[in-house]
């Protein structure tokens, strides 16, 4: 999706690390460089997030994809800046022309939850349960935009009627407690956007949800996307959500990234062992189920505090070799894409060739890939 | 044809929430959390129970083993009833019936070494067993669900979400069970772990003969590794069919919404699909619509539907069952 107010440039951006490889304006909405997240544990060093690097346009959507422990939420609470306390952020994440991570906590508080909403997982730690849903959501405005108790009120009713909460003036009397899980998710997803974030960071903002109420939130969020032309990070575990919702997918595993590009293309022909192992992992509806095994990714996630020499997947992988054991930089490939991977995407082609956009053929490269 | 396994007919799972007046005297308001399911499980068959939170599956599996009240109805195991059955008289009946929890972790208790716990229903279920052979027998499942057996004395703590649920499953075999009652065992894992524990359990199931009642809210994974699904709504059955026949040709307006709803790994289908929005939220179930649940939701709703409870009807003489009083539906396009 071309920005098109984009203008021409006679440069390309250094080190190419603006994007996903292809050119880019140097009007990004969010624009993050060499995102480095370190925590210092007793046990020794975490490196959480490693090398990170991307952008975002307005209006345009990124889903971050990866198991507990790749580092998905930590990316987030790093934009943030909301990282635990023995946490430190290094790189730049460029927002408004200012480097989010050089900034003081007050700077940042007249800029998270303005400009930069989240939306948190679990709706009820996310609302304070001694206070009604009028007071959290009036308190927003009140800071940001110094409106008035009456005015403020006003808003926040003309938000809830925005994310469909029928009788929104009755309902902000009330407790987070008389709200239904999804309910709560909708006061949640209201509230981060009551003084229209220019950049919505969505944590899991649908997994402790049914499916049903799913479908609802995530069509609110496309809804919300067009009318504001809000820019979305929407980190998930679930491929089925980045598919329905996201432009660019960026795919994390301990820490780093494994492969990133346009949803389209990533789902199509995934470009990393790792990606075709999540996709092959998930029974889906869409397909006849005829094989009686799942294919499976072999062992458990790797701990960070000792993190295997080279490639972090390189343990579980099927495609693996000695080349393995020297780290996989990131390297650019395709229309905009990126993938950290030592075979030569030839090779892994062949033994997925009918995987991705011939559903029918799928099951017979999910058995090769099974054993 | 040998009888089932289990047999459930018009069960009724209440709880007492509150009164209805403010005086003590005053009637209690009941909680029909399960609320007429009838169903018949054979010895190694997989029942799903799919449907949202609140719908009542947790607290059906609750009840087949004894962990809530049966407030009606009857739950027959092998032909014995085990409905009003005194606290005393489950627990040998628990040798035939395993449960297997959501979350792995809060499942194990913290302090108890992987072996003590997983040999700890042998040692109450057959007081008189030796030490020796409780280990053997530890030994012999945790290589049975993949964990290697020098992990004996270490504790929950130190394993993985998959492990802890390897061994909640472990847990569950050693006493070889004849059912086992699984309630979300794979919604708190990874993606990666997810496939590898229900791989597990469709092995186990092929080689014990096991029945299983599998319950989920994952209907792509329930699809998976069911035979038949159960569909609830609201305490209430909504429909029953064979796994592929339900999913293939839902037949129930909620089925169809819920189906719709589930996403697809794959952005130009996941984006062109219809996903029938269902508006509004859950009813409450202590003052539930009358006629059918699910009315004031479903986008077919007449009259009619608010009149009588529609019974769950085999459609066609088949095994396809619908409660549903529009049925039969035109196929969902």
């Amino acid at each position: 999706m071309d920005h098109p107010h984009a203008p021409s440039r006679s440069q390309p951006p250094k080190g190419a690390l603006g994007g996903f490889g292809r050119p880019r304006a140097a009007s990004a909405l969010l624009d993050v460089r060499n995102l480095n997240v370190r925590f210092a544990t007793p046990e020794g060093e975490v490196a959480a997030v490693n090398d990170l690097s991307f952008s975002l346009q307005e209006g345009e959507s990124l889903g971050i994809v990866g198991e507990s422990g790749s580092g998905k939420s930590q990316t987030a609470f790093a934009l943030m800046g909301l990282l635990a306390r023995n946490g430190r952020a290094t790189g730049e994440v460029l927002y408004g022309g200012a480097n989010l991570l050089a900034l003081s906590e007050a700077e940042l508080n007249t800029r998270r939850g303005a400009e930069i909403a989240m939306i948190y997982q679990d709706p009820m730690t996310a609302l304070n349960p001694y206070l009604t849903v009028g007071d959290q959501l009036t308190e927003v405005l009140r800071f940001h935009k110094g409106l008035d108790r009456k005015a403020a009120l006003a808003e926040s009713a003309r938000m809830l009627d925005a994310v469909k909460i029928a009788e929104s003036k009755k309902r902000l009397t009330m407790y987070p407690h008389e709200f239904s899980g999804g309910m709560r998710q909708r006061v949640v997803i209201a509230m981060a956007l009551l003084c229209r974030p220019k950049l919505l960071i969505a944590d899991e903002p649908t997994t402790a949800l049914d499916v049903t109420v799913q479908a609802q939130i995530l069509r609110l969020l496309q809804d919300l996307r067009r009318d504001f032309r809000t820019a979305v990070i929407m980190i998930t575990h679930d491929l089925g959500v980045v598919a329905g919702v996201c432009d660019q997918v960026l795919v994390m595993y301990a820490g780093r990234v494994m492969e990133q590009g346009p949803a389209e293309a990533l789902f199509a022909q995934p470009s990393h062992p790792y990606t075709m192992g999540l996709l092959h992992a998930v029974p889906r509806m869409d397909q006849p189920h005829g094989s009686d095994r799942l294919a499976t990714i072999p062992g458990n996630p790797p701990n960070l505090l000792a993190l295997p020499p080279g490639c972090p997947f390189a343990p579980r992988c099927v495609e693996r070799d000695t080349a393995c054991l020297a780290p996989a930089p990131l390297t650019a490939f395709g229309e905009g894409r990126r993938r950290a991977c030592h075979r030569p995407l030839e090779q892994l082609c062949d033994t997925d060739a009918t995987a991705a956009p011939a559903a029918d053929s799928a099951q017979a490269s999910d058995r090769r890939v099974a054993t | 044809m040998s009888a089932p396994l289990l047999e459930v007919r018009d069960l009724q799972v209440q709880f007492q929430v509150g009164r209805e007046g403010m005086l003590p005297w005053s009637p209690p308001r009941l909680l029909r959390a399960v609320n007429g399911v009838s169903f018949t499980l054979n010895a190694g068959e997989t029942l799903g129970i799919v449907g949202e939170s609140g719908c009542g599956k947790s607290s059906l599996a609750r009840a087949l083993i004894g962990l809530n009240p049966i407030a009606g109805g009857s739950v027959k195991l092998a032909g014995r009833e085990l409905a009003g059955l005194p606290e005393a008289d489950w627990q040998p009946l628990r040798a035939d019936l395993q449960m297997i929890f959501q979350d792995p972790l809060s499942s194990l208790n913290p302090r108890m070494t992987i072996g003590d716990i997983i040999g700890e229903p042998l040692r109450t279920l057959r007081p008189g067993i030796g030490a020796q052979a409780v280990k053997t027998e530890v030994e012999r499942v945790m290589t049975r669900v993949g964990l290697q057996p020098n992990v004996i004395n270490r504790y929950p703590h130190e394993f993985s979400g998959g492990q802890c649920q390897r061994v909640g499953i472990a847990r569950a075999l050693i006493v070889k069970p004849k059912l086992i009652i699984c309630d979300e065992p794979v919604s708190a894992l990874d993606v990666s772990i997810q496939a590898q524990v229900i791989n597990l359990l469709m092995d186990l199931q092929q080689e014990d003969g096991l029945a299983l009642v599998f319950i989920a809210h994952d209907l792509a994974v329930v699809r998976h590794i069911s035979d038949r699904v159960l569909v609830m709504y609201l305490g209430r059955a909504m429909e029953m069919a064979d796994a592929d026949a339900l999913f293939r040709a839902p037949a129930h307006p909620y089925t169809r919404a819920l189906l719709s709803a589930v996403p697809i790994p794959d952005p130009a289908r996941e984006r062109n699909k219809t996903v029938q929005i269902l508006e509004g939220d859950l009813p409450s179930p202590i003052a539930p619509p009358s006629g059918c649940v699910f009315r004031t939701r479903c986008p077919l709703a007449i009259d009619a539907c608010s009149a009588a409870i529609p019974p769950l009807t085999a459609q066609g003489g088949s095994t396809h069952a619908v409660a549903c009083t529009r049925a039969p539906l035109e196929p969902a396009g």
